[in-house]
This record gives C-alpha cells, structure tokens and sequence, in this order.
C-alpha cells in the first residue's frame, strides 16, 4: 500500500475540525489530517511549513476566507491540491473558490467516506463536482438569449459531450454510472469533468468575471 | 438540446465610466479629466472646449467648469496618472490664451467677457483656490483612511489656512471691486447690495462644506440602513436556530424526527440567505416574481417531500421561467417522482435535476434504492407510475422510467415549452 495521504484541515470552527478529523481518522485509513489552521494567516504559515497533499479549505472565513489562502499560497506551492469545503451553496462562493484554483468543491454535509473519495480524486489530479456545482457551470455556460458573445470559444463554450457529463454530474450519476450511460470510458469522463475545470477557471465569460471580480478575484 | 443555438448576441457595450472629477494629472479641480474619461475623447478638447464657452459665450465655460466642480465628486480610487510636461504646456498655454482672448475681447466691448477676466474673474479665482482646498482635504483624508470627522479643512497646516484666507480675500476683493466698477447708486441701494454680495462671497466660499454636509449625511443614512439590516439577519438567525436547537434537545430520542428538524432547518436557512428572493440576492439579478417561478416551484415541491418523509431531496435546477399549466403539471407530476422515491426505494437521499431549455424542460428525480424489474411491477408502483404518466400526457409532456432491481430508479419527465415566452421571460 502506498503512503497516506497527509490532509492539512483549515477552517475557523474549531469543532467542524475535530469532527472531520476523527471522521477521516476513524473510518479511513489510507488519510492522515498532519495539521489544522483556523484562520488565513494560521493556513498558510501550516501549509507552508507542512507542505500536504491535500488542504480541505473552508471558503468562509475572517479576512478574506478560502479565496485568499488560495491567493497567497497557489503560486509557490502549485503541488499542493485543494479542495473547497463549505456550508455555502450560493454560486458566488462556489465559482470563486473554483476560479482562485481549487480542484474542486463540495459542501459539509457529505458523508466521511463521499469526502475521503473526493480527497482520493483530486490528489490524483482530478475534479471533483458535486452536482449543484455541475448546475451552476452548465447554468454559467448555457447559451441564453441575449447572452454576451463568447470572447474566446476555446474557453467561453462548452463542448457537447462536457455538457452531457455535467447534465449527468448534476442528475447525480457516478463516474462510472456516466461512463455507462455515454459508453466511453471512466478515464475519459475524467479528462472531460477537468476540462470543464478548467474553462471554469480561466474562462472570460461575463457571469463567471462579475462573480469573481464582486470577491474581488480578478 | 442543442448547445450552439447562435442567437445574435448584442455587440458587448462597454460601460461608460461615471462622470467623476480626476484626482491625479489636474491642473485644477480634474474637471476636464473626468469630463474627457466619461466622453471617451482626449483632454485636449475638453479644454479647448471649455476656454471656447467661456471667451465666446459670454463666460458659460466658466460657469460650467464652477458648477460641475461643485456637483461632481471626486473619484473616490486612487488612479496613478501622470500630466506629461507637453500636456502642462498646453493646458497653461491654453489658459493664456483664454485671458488674452478674453482681453481682446473686452476691449472690443463684450462687457460679460470683460466681467469675466476683470473683478470676478478675481472672484472666481479666489473661490477655486478655497475648493482646491477643500478637495485637497478630502483627499488627504481619504489617504489617511481615518475619517477625521468634523474637521473639515482645518487641522492641514498654515499653508490650508494661508490659501483659504487669501481665497477669500480674492472673492471679497472681487466682488467688491465689480461692484464700485459697474454701477453708480445711492448709499441705500449700495449698501443693500453690499449685504447680498458679502452674503453670495460667503455662499461661494462655503460651498465645499456645505457639500460635505449633505454627502456626509446621505452615507450615514446608508451606513444606517445597512446595520439594520443586519441586526435583522443576527435576530432572525438566532431565534430560528435556537428554537430547533431546543426542539431537538427534547426529541433526541428520537433520531428521525431530529433529522428532520435539522434539515428544515438548514433549508429555511439555506432559502433566506441564497434563495431567489433571499438577503443573498438583494440588488443582485433582480428578476422580481422568480419567487413563483419554476425552479421555486420545485424547490418548494422537494421541501414539502423532505418533510413528510424524513429524506434528503436536493433540487438542481439550471434555468428559470415563470409558471403556467404546463409546468405546474410538470412540477406535480415531479413531486409525485419524488414521493414515490421516498416511499418505496428505502433510501435517504434523491437527486432533482431540472433544466430548463428554449424548446423544452427537462427534470430528473433518481434515487440510488432498491429499483425494481419492469416486468414485475408492484400493484402499487404501477398506480403511481400511471398518475404521473396522466399528468404528464394531457400536457403534451413524456415519461421514461429506468429502473434496475438493486441500482436504484430514475424517472425522466420531458414538457415542451413556447419558445417565444421564454425570452419574454428572461
């Protein structure tokens, strides 16, 4: 068995920390939770000292929340993943912490062994989408009347089969329950969901910006 | 389905930036800047405009630069510009030029023109140097980030005080001379309108403090309106939660009835901090009525069916349009989904999915439970099935279920909409 995967916790209520914590540590044991912060100058003095696999970041937190750990540490350490976590589910929140460069976003009430999976997948360089977020992407990239014009179609539009394994993320299917329903395989449902990742994440297109630039992203 | 529905988008308007005086790069008040920012023109000709009004209409350049100086506020961000030495030259050139023309003019007998480069252009200039202050303050205090208070020019040196003295001075002094050059009156009428003049000195002297005032006043209201706000959200948040927790206390025998509380309310929080109509969303989209719309519609739907059966339904809805018959029998017909799920999958979560398309709307409701074989449909199961099936038919809309024994069950509902109100809609 390879080594544990060593998990930084960063998020300012002490006992959501304690109870990710001892979930991870009791039911899963190939995770190991090598530190905690419960503010932005406290993360990223650990995750810089530390230096894990894998930060699970709350996105609201005093002085600037999940986004401006994001901001201060993604340029010097682009080896370490994150993963958003929150309570949040208003798409501002999700967007922002998608497009300030973490790999993925899913909300506290996930069980311990969805969360470890989640951890599992985007150590090994995917995404993960819980399907309200799928929703708030296809919503973002869907061709509405009157919408502006793409500036770049390279990152501003969607294929079409990205769009039918996000109708299938936001309908709630696995991974492999898509790669079933689209006959292709997993690997390739994981190229298209990070590539979906992506255009999220450096696409133009006016929702994405105004939601970025009203945190203050861009 | 289509993605690519290329629908003449509007050419991108990009925005105009709001009329506001140039803090960097002015020579006097940035009126010209801003003016020149919000046109989209160079500043050059905002100044040639200008000094043109003002030789050649009887002074209104003047009288526009004096009033958009006291209407316009200062753009609050500090922008780094710099005025070049060619740009200095012009814009002094230009002022030379403006008195020189006035001067000319003046002696061809426009005697507003006259007015205007003689005493109350002596006026005029004490009043700018007293503004110029005024906006110095400002921007002093913006600098240092405290907000002084009631200082208001004061507290900036002997050097504010030396040009607010002599600003003053120069409005007297000039008015006063306008008055003795221009008109010859009895001892009453003079001192009348000596009174008005002092009175119309002083008017023009105060103007940036009487601003200050009123500006002051309209951000305090706001600031106001925001604590309440607040203080709103910190009430409402507490009592609700409070009261579930105390409800949850007492039931916590009782694990089924405690989920359910919990849920409810997380969902009620959930809805009056993100929902469509929530504190989340004021003055944000702003599409009035989405309350009635579809996607509240079946969020509501999902909650009633969380709360009757102790399950999770979480609703994902893609697009929005208001009601009609159509979708309200669609909605139905997907709480009538989401009942059957919870009744008979014995599961604790179903997923919604409901997207709205210009030709179509399409809603999802699947769980992960015991599913069943189509050919050995319980008595029970097949009635529901029939229901929705009805409700669908008589609306032009259809019914795919996909069910296997162990993986779980979904149902697919399809309604065709107009398309035409749905960009009406929008």
């Amino acid at each position: 068995m390879t080594d544990p995967i060593r998990v930084f916790l960063v998020d300012d209520h002490a006992l959501f920390r304690s109870g990710v914590r001892a979930e991870l540590d009791r039911s899963v044991p190939d995770l190991t939770v090598v530190g905690e912060a419960g503010s932005v100058d406290e993360a990223v003095a650990g995750i810089r000292h530390i230096k894990p696999d894998v930060v699970l970041l709350d996105v609201h937190m005093p002085d600037g929340g999940g986004a401006e750990v994001l901001r201060q540490l993604r340029p010097e350490l682009p080896d370490v993943v994150f993963l958003a976590l929150s309570v949040s589910d208003a798409a501002e929140d999700v967007i922002a912490v998608i497009r300030a460069g973490a790999r993925g976003y899913v909300t506290k009430t996930i069980s311990g062994r969805e969360l470890a999976d989640a951890v599992h997948r985007v150590k090994s360089g995917d995404a993960v989408f819980s399907p309200r977020l799928a929703g708030f992407v296809l919503d973002v990239f869907s061709d509405r009347p009157g919408a502006a014009p793409p500036g770049d179609p390279e990152l501003d539009l969607l294929t079409r089969r990205e769009r039918d394994v996000l109708r299938l993320l936001a309908r709630g299917y696995a991974y492999k329950e898509i790669a079933g329903e689209l006959f292709i395989s997993v690997k390739t449902v994981e190229t298209h969901v990070s590539s979906v990742l992506r255009k999220t994440q450096l696409s133009n297109r006016y929702e994405l910006s105004r939601w970025a630039s009203d945190r203050r992203l861009v | 389905m289509d993605g690519v529905t290329s629908s003449a988008p509007a050419a991108p308007v990009r925005a105009r930036p709001p009329l506001a005086r140039r803090r960097n790069g002015r020579f006097l008040a940035g009126v010209a800047g801003g003016v020149a920012d919000h046109l989209g023109v160079d500043v050059l000709w905002v100044r040639v405009g200008f000094v043109v009004l003002t030789v050649f209409v009887s002074g209104s350049g003047a009288i526009a630069y004096g009033l958009l100086w006291v209407f316009v506020k200062q753009e609050q961000a500090d922008v780094a510009r710099t005025a070049g030495r060619a740009e200095r030259q012009q814009a002094f050139g230009l002022a030379a030029l403006g008195v020189g023309a006035g001067l000319a003019a003046n002696a061809l007998g426009n005697s507003v023109v006259g007015w205007v480069v003689g005493p109350l252009g002596v006026a005029a200039a004490g009043a700018a140097l007293v503004w110029r202050e005024a906006d110095e303050s400002q921007r002093r205090r913006w600098t240092a980030g405290a907000r002084s208070g009631i200082t208001g020019m004061s507290g900036s040196g002997r050097t504010a005080l030396l040009r607010v003295v002599a600003g003053a001075v120069f409005v007297a002094a000039g008015i006063g001379v306008f008055l003795l050059g221009q008109l010859q009156l009895g001892q009453v009428q003079f001192a009348l309108l000596a009174v008005v003049a002092t009175l119309v000195g002083v008017g023009v002297i105060t103007v940036p403090w009487w601003l200050k005032l009123v500006r002051d006043l309209g951000e305090e209201r706001r600031e106001r309106i925001v604590e309440a706000e607040r203080a709103e959200i910190a009430a409402h948040l507490h009592d609700s939660v409070l009261q579930t927790l105390a409800l949850i206390q007492r039931q916590s025998d009782q694990p089924r009835e405690v989920l359910r509380l919990a849920r409810g309310q997380e969902r009620e929080l959930r809805h009056w901090l993100y929902g469509a109509s929530g504190y989340g969303r004021v003055g944000r989209a702003g599409e009035p009525g989405l309350d009635t719309g579809l996607s509240a519609a079946i969020t509501t739907a999902a909650a009633e069916v969380e709360d009757t059966y102790a399950i999770d339904v979480r609703p994902v809805v893609v697009g929005d349009r208001p009601l009609d018959d159509d979708l309200r029998a669609l909605v139905l017909a997907a709480r009538e989904a989401m009942v059957n799920a919870a009744k008979h999958a014995k599961v604790t979560e179903v997923s919604v999915y409901v997207e709205v398309e210009p030709g179509e709307v399409h809603v999802f409701v699947r769980d992960r439970g015991v599913g069943f074989d189509a050919d050995d449909v319980p008595g029970d199961r097949h009635g529901l099935a029939d229901s929705v099936h009805g409700r669908m038919e008589r609306h032009g809309g259809t019914v795919r279920l996909r069910s296997t024994p162990g993986e779980g069950t979904e149902v697919q509902l399809r309604m065709p909409v107009a398309e035409a109100e749905q960009e009406s809609g929008q």
